[in-house]
């Protein structure tokens, strides 16, 4: 049989169509990848790359010859940022495509819409989520791929540490992602040793944060936090110069990307933020283990799709990948078996990092999963461990 | 102490002028069809974005700003003809249920046309800060404010000195008096728009250095012109200015003295608080014929 690639961007009702191209008696049945991400609306940026790398992925391993003898089909649907809509793909996922796996959920709040239905399904379940919720505490059946916001403020606490600093001032966003990363950095920041000395907020769509900031000015802060998401990161940072604030600045890894340097210009200079080992794929040292899974997938979209590798697009790999692995380990595509694989994976190289699963932890990544960068001369540089 | 002072009424005032424009927008267009003209904020969008797009294509930037605000003219003038005018007699509820049409289609082409990335036009006159009394102000926050004020001056020139901004005013009055004495108000409503237009696309491309631009960049600057209106009396040009330095003010000061998260609610709530007190606004008229 040939293989059918299932490439359903808009709308369900084209499912019909996947429905009808059931392989011929006798032909093996391809293994069923099921997905439901972002890919338009207020989150397609996440989804957009997400869903890129999928079919490209699910293509190349196809014309290698697919998974224990047999090909993948991907069954996507857009769930434009909804969750509602994400559960009800999701169900027709579960009853009507009958999917082995689920590699999907752009967003925490489309995934968490999916969890009550995979846990009674009980189908593994890889998510693209950031999150702690979607694995803390610890779902049998969920399993996910991105750094969370929580490693990133203690990735970036590390830091200040290793530059004997301890006073930081907080500056985050009203966002989604802004919220729980302030969250999880007030949480965290006693373990080392830092003191928030200001926790300021702006609106999401505020084109000036001088104010802000001249308070942050007048405090007994060493080192900016910003905890951010989108446009706003941009203006802080040019903000920030312009009140002649000369701390050390640090970003999250929400706006580890080159569209963040192009708006901030020359006020980006120093800046430091946490970022996958993708987005300086060739600035890691010979012999890191990632450097070669990183280089590879980015070399692969951007070659596709003409496109800078983003992030977002690594988690998809990844989660692609995990299930992939543990399909072979297994075996199988039993559920059970897949889903045991999936929580026994060790020292697997993603672009997002080496995971670890366990039974606790269904994420995998430590700290070193993030690299912290800085910005030099308009790019990504990396920040040399501190001995 | 002062230099913080100043750095929050800088902040202020940067954004109250934009304000102020987008305000003075909804007024004109309240004047000539007693209808809110909620797509006000995608004009000031249109303004922003087809500055970076006509930049992108090699013109200098003293040529790409006059360029940006007449395509947003261009825009509203030919939304008019077709959208607006056809429903004139159809009642201000309509129009405005139009307009909220226009916005969203006007938001939709753009992010068709100019995709949905954030973008920055280069600042006019560099980007080095002035340092004054402890402050710290963008060299373009100048721009806004000045921008603002000559446009604030050219109108109130262009409403006391030409037959048309008279005419303008007359409509504003009394639209069937204005009609018996000769005046086309399909004339005025179509020369408003573009004003209206004109105006924003202004404040869209002297803010775009600052706080940048995007396809949906007009929502928010709509509301808070449409807020900044109602604070100063709608369809009055002295209140829109008013309210839209006030509205800024309050935001620039609430947030740097009291807490950043609640900057939004307290200027709305002293904008409910004016509303609820003088029901007009600050400057509006003192008729309740309208109702």
């Amino acid at each position: 049989m040939r293989f059918i690639v299932d490439i359903l961007r808009r709308g369900a009702f084209v499912l019909a169509g996947a429905l009808l191209a059931v392989p011929p008696a006798g032909a093996q049945e391809p293994i069923r990848i099921g997905a439901f991400l972002s890919v338009t609306g207020p989150a397609a940026f996440l989804g957009d790359p997400e869903l890129k790398t999928l079919e490209l992925y699910v293509e190349r391993l196809n014309a290698s010859g697919g998974v224990l003898g047999r090909k993948l089909q991907l069954v996507a649907y857009d769930d434009g940022g909804d969750a509602e809509k994400a559960r009800t793909f999701t169900k027709r996922l579960l009853e009507q495509d009958k999917v082995d796996l689920i590699v999907g959920g752009s967003t925490t709040g489309t995934t968490m819409a999916a969890v009550p239905l995979v846990e009674q399904a009980g189908l593994p379940f890889v998510s693209l989520a950031g999150a702690v919720v979607i694995v803390e505490p610890v779902k049998k059946w969920v399993f996910k791929t991105p750094h969370t916001d929580r490693m990133a403020c203690e990735k970036i606490f590390v830091d200040v540490q290793s530059r004997k600093l301890s006073k930081v001032a907080l500056i985050s966003g009203s966002g989604g992602f802004d919220k729980s990363m302030r969250a999880e950095c007030i949480k965290v920041a006693g373990k080392y040793g830092v003191e928030l000395v200001a926790d300021e907020t702006y609106g999401a769509s505020d084109t000036d944060m001088t104010a802000q900031l001249t308070k942050i000015k007048g405090s007994a802060a060493q080192a900016v936090l910003n905890a951010g998401f989108g446009q706003g990161p941009a203006i802080v940072t040019r903000n920030f110069r312009q009140v002649g604030l000369m701390l050390p600045l640090y970003q999250s890894h929400g706006v580890a990307s080159k569209e963040y340097i192009r708006l901030s210009g020359p006020a980006a200079e120093g800046v430091r933020l946490p970022g996958a080992a993708l987005l300086v794929a060739d600035l890691l040292p010979e012999g890191d283990a990632q450097k070669p899974v990183a280089s590879a997938y980015g070399k692969a979209f951007a070659e596709r799709y003409k496109a800078e590798v983003s992030t977002f697009g690594g988690h998809a790999y990844d989660g692609l990948m995990l299930a992939v692995n543990a399909m072979k380990v297994a075996g199988s595509t039993d559920k059970a078996k897949v889903r045991d694989a999936l929580e026994a994976t060790k020292g697997f190289v993603g672009a997002d990092g080496v995971f670890n699963m366990s039974a606790t932890d269904h994420m995998g990544l430590d700290l070193g999963a993030f690299r912290m960068l800085e910005i030099r001369n308009g790019d990504w540089t990396l920040v040399k461990p501190a001995p | 102490m002062a230099g913080a002072w100043l750095q929050y009424m800088a902040s202020g005032l940067t954004a109250g002028a934009i304000y102020a424009l987008v305000a003075l927008g909804f007024s004109i267009i309240y004047n000539a069809s007693g209808a809110i003209n909620f797509a006000q904020g995608e004009f000031v969008m249109i303004g922003g974005m087809s500055a970076v797009a006509l930049l992108a294509t090699g013109l200098p930037l003293g040529l790409v700003l006059p360029l940006a605000v007449l395509a947003a003219v261009l825009v509203a003038l030919l939304i008019e003809k077709v959208a607006i005018e056809p429903a004139r007699h159809a009642g201000a509820v309509n129009l405005i249920i139009i307009t909220i049409g226009v916005a969203l289609f006007l938001r939709g082409v753009a992010q068709l046309l100019w995709g949905k990335g954030v973008h920055r036009l280069p600042a006019f006159s560099g980007e080095q800060p002035i340092e004054w009394l402890g402050a710290t102000l963008l060299p373009q926050s100048l721009w806004v404010m000045g921008g603002a004020a000559v446009a604030v001056v050219a109108l109130s020139g262009f409403y006391g000195r030409t037959l048309l901004g008279k005419a303008m005013r007359a409509t504003a009055c009394n639209r069937l008096a204005a009609q018996l004495v000769g005046i086309n108000t399909r004339a005025v409503l179509f020369a408003s728009f573009g004003l209206a237009a004109g105006l924003g696309a202004l404040g869209g491309v002297l803010i775009a250095p600052i706080a940048f631009t995007s396809y949906d960049a007009g929502i928010m600057l709509g509301l808070k012109g449409f807020a900044a209106a109602m604070l100063g009396g709608l369809g009055s040009f002295a209140g829109a200015v008013l309210g839209g330095v006030m509205l800024g003010l309050l935001e620039g000061l609430g947030a740097g003295f009291v807490s950043s998260a609640y900057k939004d609610a307290i200027a709305f709530v002293v904008i409910l608080a004016v509303l609820f007190l003088m029901p007009a606004g600050l400057l509006g008229a003192r008729d309740s014929e309208r109702v």
